[in-house]
């Protein structure tokens, strides 16, 4: 589903590069977690995945169901089925979640050629989405993020996540800032979507995470390349030994 | 060698056509002798020359430059009528500078401004300093408009709209309110047309003790309409006013506003919009005089502008030396959303008194790129992620009017803009 092909990627306003021959391959189906210590490039990787502008890819290629996707917007890439749970999602005043909600949702449901939802049929499908999330309704006439909690705003992330169906979900250390309450029902969110046809790349700093949700294969990121790939076993590795071991052996 | 020694400059082409449509019309205008008296002095002013950026009142808009043309007026030119702002509101239309039959409105002595002129009974015609400009402009021109008088006690249900509406040529018009103590009333001023053409208008709001006003102006204009507007008040002991403002068309725009918040107690809110596209100048000046104890105000105004827009606002927050424990706050912002978009800001305050809480800010800003890449990620397009973020930004000054009707119909209004510049 996924291929990353030597990518190389730099800060667009002072070229630094952060991504240096990185290859990546999560086929449909899989949940790939990427970890790394700080500063090795996890975050510009969501980054570069979702299409912000402020990263310039320099060399090589991502493809998505076999077609680069270097050419499009984040938006275009969203409605292709690519979602990136952020790290710190944006607060965004005067705009109410549910709008937003609304507007996201039919965005993408006309990029696929599918109507429009109404209004009642929309609040039906937040309301059961919203529910195994332990969310409030209230929550979602507040504007989108702002006041909300570090454990609301991954909440949230995670709400959007079902109702877009995206087929390649990126979570950028969706795990920082959540106590384990918080994480539980967070990492129960994202297994309730693991699917046959559904990838999801998962990207953190601690092991901790992935005792919740459980990757098939484990990626050690470091200055911008993958250092060493296993399965699950890597990460109780690297939660032994710490990063300075695998890293140090890959350099 | 010959010298010419003259020092009148040369008229503008504008500033000619004001001085022939004076003599023209001058014999139609109504009012008696002390409203003639009061027009000829104010053309004699006219006709020393508009201000230029020289003059500090109008730095920002060199009425002179700008103004460049005046249309005659056209007694023949067709109005539509227009449907109010706010649902169910009783309209009070001047079209083509004539006011129309007004409806009857228990609590509410309505005179048209004509019979006023011609009873002597306008007593405002004076310019309020000799920058005043726009007073002097509808003061020479003005035709007609509607004086309110809400009695003592009157908590009026239903909404006013006052309209002064065109289709091209001239138009002068002058509205008065006075709410009686104790009173409540919500007043809608709407200024439209269509065409080439010189619009004025002047509106005279007393508040007395205790009474509750709220005036929304939505001035809508054409891009080939000059608008020069004055909204003045005087707000008495524990009066309250809410003055709402949005701009969203014209050429060139001038809308001022001075409120003397003369007395104790009293509270003045000034929120507005300016939608800013095309080549309009739109500049709101507003000059707050907080001239007595214990009196608050806040000012907040949000604006947008594209293509080659300018906006300028100048507020002016004056506090008297008795004015003690006066609060005020004053705040201008504005998201430029294209490079040759521009805004000019002045923020002044002149304090006499030494226990008060006066303050200001003023932010130019584009469009948050964190903002935008956010809700693209989640499919929405760039155009439509923009209009979210730039409505939202508009919003927040609306939805401060906190009564559901109110807010929809101005959102509804924001739409409407968007639609045609978004």
């Amino acid at each position: 589903m996924l291929e990353i092909k030597n990518l190389h990627a730099r800060i667009a306003e002072d070229g630094t590069e952060i991504i240096r021959g990185l290859d990546l391959t999560v086929k449909a189906g899989e949940v790939a977690a990427i970890m790394g210590p700080n500063g090795s490039g996890k975050s510009t990787l969501s980054y570069v995945l979702a299409g912000r502008e402020d990263y310039e890819v320099t060399e090589g290629d991502i493809l998505y169901n076999g077609e680069s996707i270097l050419d499009l917007d984040p938006a275009e890439r969203s409605a292709r089925g690519i979602f990136l749970a952020f790290q710190y999602p944006m607060e965004i005043p005067g705009v109410a979640t549910m709008e937003f909600l609304k507007v996201a949702i039919n965005a993408q449901r006309r990029a696929r050629g599918e109507p429009e939802l109404k209004v009642p049929d929309l609040i039906k499908k937040v309301r059961e989405a919203s529910g195994s999330l332990d969310m409030d309704m209230a929550m979602l006439k507040r504007p989108l993020n702002v006041g909300f909690s570090g454990g609301e705003k991954k909440r949230a992330e995670i709400l959007q996540m079902k109702l877009l169906e995206p087929k390649l979900c990126v979570l950028d250390e969706t795990d920082s800032g959540l106590d384990i309450d918080a994480l539980k029902i967070v990492a129960d969110g994202v297994n309730a979507l693991r699917s046959p046809d559904r990838a999801f790349v998962v990207i953190t700093h601690y092991q901790r995470l992935l005792e919740h949700i459980v990757p098939d294969t484990v990626h050690v990121l470091s200055r911008g390349r993958i250092v060493k790939s296993g399965d699950k076993s890597l990460a109780l590795e690297l939660e032994r030994g710490g990063y300075a071991g695998i890293v140090g052996e890959a350099a | 060698m010959n010298v010419h020694a003259t020092t009148t400059p040369t008229r503008t082409a504008a500033e000619q056509a004001l001085v022939d449509g004076f003599a023209a019309r001058v014999s139609d205008f109504p009012g008696d002798a002390a409203t003639v008296s009061a027009r000829d002095e104010a053309v004699e002013r006219l006709k020393a020359g508009l201000p230029t950026r020289k003059v500090e009142a109008w730095h920002y808009t060199d009425l002179r430059r700008l103004l460049a043309k005046v249309p005659p007026h056209d007694p023949t030119a067709g109005v539509e009528p227009l449907a109010p702002v706010l649902p169910d509101s009783a309209i009070l239309a001047v079209r083509n500078g004539i006011a129309e039959a007004a409806p009857a409105i228990e609590g509410i002595e309505i005179v048209r401004v004509a019979e006023a002129l011609a009873e002597g009974r306008m007593a405002s015609l004076a310019p309020l300093d000799g920058d005043d400009v726009v007073t002097r402009l509808n003061t020479a021109f003005v035709t007609d408009g509607f004086d309110l008088l809400v009695a003592e006690g009157q908590d009026i249900a239903t909404s006013l709209e006052l309209q002064n509406l065109h289709a091209g040529g001239q138009v002068h018009a002058r509205f008065g309110l006075k709410a009686g103590r104790g009173s409540t009333v919500t007043v809608v001023e709407r200024q439209a047309g269509t065409g080439e053409a010189l619009s004025s208008s002047v509106s005279e709001v007393t508040v007395e003790d205790d009474a509750s006003v709220r005036w929304l102006i939505v001035q809508e204009q054409d891009a080939g309409t000059s608008h020069m507007a004055q909204f003045r008040a005087r707000l008495g002991r524990n009066a309250r006013l809410t003055l709402f403002i949005m701009n969203a068309g014209g050429r060139l725009v001038r809308q001022e506003v001075r409120v003397d918040q003369s007395g104790e107690g009293s509270d003045f809110q000034l929120r507005g919009v300016n939608l800013l596209a095309g080549e309009g100048h739109t500049d709101v000046t507003m000059v707050l005089d907080h001239s007595a104890p214990h009196t608050t105000s806040t000012e907040l105004l949000r604006n947008v502008a594209t293509d080659r827009a300018h906006g300028v606002f100048q507020g002016q927050i004056r506090v008297d030396r008795i004015a003690q424990k006066t609060d005020a706050r004053m705040a201008c912002n504005t998201l430029l959303l294209s490079d040759d978009a521009e805004f000019s800001t002045k923020p002044e305050l002149e304090i006499f008194a030494d226990d008060v809480a006066c303050g200001h800010g003023a932010t130019v800003t584009e469009i948050d790129h964190d903002h935008l890449f956010y809700l693209m990620a989640r499919g929405v397009d760039e155009k439509t992620a923009r209009g979210l973020l730039v409505k939202a930004f508009l919003r927040e000054v609306v939805e401060e009017l906190d009564d559901e009707p109110v807010v929809e119909a101005l959102e509804a209004k924001l739409d409407q803009w968007f639609a045609e510049h978004g």
